[in-house]
């Protein structure tokens, strides 16, 4: 009877210990860690516009990240039908939730970053690899139909395979001046490619041996973007458009 | 019972002075790295070694907080070796683990928040690695905590070294690279950052190397299974000796 008191004496010390020292370290560490992941997230919106920040986005320090998204970045919140939310801040919104309410009720990001010349629309995406989520930040130039860059973010997919759309920076670099609405106006989205890109305007490389998280990819960005579609076609209609080639190969414009 | 632990006890302290780093502390350390390698010899923490060694860098940082954990359990399960009782040992011992695994984890997600995204699941993995609770059951449960803690940096670092030997296969003749992912980025098949597939080199160092294509089946997880296999192959035919103690 002794030695069964002893043992749950120890098991309530022992648990009483861990339980004390990790919550005060969580709450101690918890400012911090949100500080990371608030930094950590504008990051990523800003590797999209990678191509036109004044200093890589890598070697941005925190406070640079900061200081940007301050100057240069305003955000809004829109729903499917292209109308801008009222009253809810953007880096709030988090689509994994958003997912789970009815399509009407959904708010989805938008983030316009000015470099000094022209807007670029950011947008946010969500979708399904391998094992896990995976997400990323799609930024669209001025004219609401060309992909400026993208960055892309995972929860649990495999390092050196479906891990290298975030990874391989040579990748997700791809992405930079594909259409996602084809000449005349008709959405088309842009498609990974297993085995190479056939079409230099619509398709991008896959990665070897991350089929799967590369037609998450695909279907993230082809159902994603489609939820912006309203407010980027408002857009088009004030840009001037850029004629097709006359033969019909819409592929071959830009090559 | 209460006599008995007071022998015990006068048995300990009796002040016969142990050197800290005498032969046995040195031997401690060194001998998992080869002689008693706790994958290559004992096959354990196998499973670890397949999921995150596609690459050099995820490994090192896995490797650090392997050592980190098994040094300080050791020690830890060493000063309680006395007042666990028997029954609820192994229960104590992942109590234990999984206490540090999370602090390693949170302190991760403070000084290195993007490893710490890059890690994070396998980091919660490590509480399930056996080579841990394996050096607790057998060293640290009958050790005095300064050998336990020796002991677990040895298994830590014999985990660690055969880890990134394998890292660095894999990424050599999978991708091509080397530390890809960190400022030491090395790449062999492309010029620049361009270690896709697809891509054909036509200068750099990458020219040298463009007639190789980069080999699949090394970044599948079967590949560390062969090359592990390969390695206990090659040091058991140097060393017949270790054939027998498994």
């Amino acid at each position: 009877m002794s030695d069964n008191n002893r043992i749950l004496l120890f098991t309530v010390a022992m648990t009483f210990t861990v339980a004390l020292v990790l919550g005060l370290l969580f709450f101690g560490l918890k400012d911090k860690h949100a500080e990371n992941e608030a930094v950590f997230n504008k990051r990523a919106i800003l590797a999209a516009v990678g191509n036109y920040l004044p200093t890589p986005v890598d070697d941005l320090s925190k406070q640079q990240v900061l200081d940007i998204f301050n100057e240069s970045i305003t955000s809004t919140v829109i729903k499917e039908d292209g109308t801008e939310v009222a009253g809810v801040e953007a880096d709030k919104v988090q689509l994994a939730k958003e997912k789970k309410k009815p399509e009407s009720d959904r708010n989805y990001p938008l983030y316009i970053y000015n470099d000094g010349k022209e807007d670029f629309y950011i947008l946010s995406v969500y979708g399904n690899g391998l094992w896990d989520a995976i997400w990323g930040n799609i930024a669209l130039k001025g004219d609401g139909a060309t992909i400026a860059g993208a960055s892309f973010d995972h929860k649990g997919e495999t390092p050196g395979l479906g891990a290298e759309i975030k990874d391989n920076k040579k990748w997700s670099a791809q992405f930079a001046d594909k259409r996602i609405y084809d000449f005349n106006g008709n959405y088309t989205s842009v498609i990974v490619r297993k085995g190479g890109a056939k079409d230099p305007v619509y398709e991008v490389d896959g990665i070897s041996g991350a089929t799967v998280t590369a037609n998450g990819v695909s279907e993230m960005l082809r159902t994603g973007i489609a939820k912006y579609s309203t407010y980027l076609e408002k857009i088009q209609l004030e840009t001037p458009k850029i004629k097709a080639p006359a033969d019909g190969k819409m592929g071959m414009l830009l090559n | 019972m209460a006599e008995a632990t007071a022998t015990q006890e006068a048995v300990q302290v009796k002040p016969k002075s142990e050197p800290l780093f005498g032969k046995k502390e040195r031997a401690l350390i060194t001998d998992p790295l080869l002689d008693n390698n706790p994958i290559t010899i004992q096959v354990l923490g196998i499973c670890s070694a397949l999921a995150v060694t596609t690459l050099v860098v995820p490994s090192v940082v896995m490797s650090i907080a392997v050592v980190a954990v098994i040094a300080f359990s050791s020690l830890f399960t060493s000063l309680l070796r006395n007042s666990i009782p028997k029954q609820i040992r192994l229960i104590v011992q992942l109590v234990i683990i999984a206490f540090l695994v999370t602090v390693v984890e949170l302190v991760l997600k403070w000084l290195a928040f993007p490893v710490y995204k890059q890690l994070s699941v396998f980091i919660g993995l490590i509480i399930t690695n056996c080579i841990v609770m394996g050096r607790l059951e057998a060293f640290a449960m009958a050790n005095k905590p300064w050998r336990s803690l020796m002991d677990g940096i040895g298994n830590g670092l014999g985990y660690g070294a055969i880890l990134i030997l394998v890292a660095v296969i894999r990424e050599f003749f999978g991708k091509g690279t080397l530390f890809a992912g960190s400022s030491l980025a090395m790449n062999f098949i492309g010029p620049g950052e361009e270690y896709m597939l697809n891509t054909t080199a036509t200068a750099g160092i990458g020219s040298y190397f463009s007639w190789y294509a980069n080999n699949n089946l090394m970044v599948l997880p079967a590949a560390a299974m062969f090359i592990i296999g390969i390695m206990i192959w090659i040091q058991r035919s140097y060393n017949p000796k270790l054939v027998d103690i498994s």
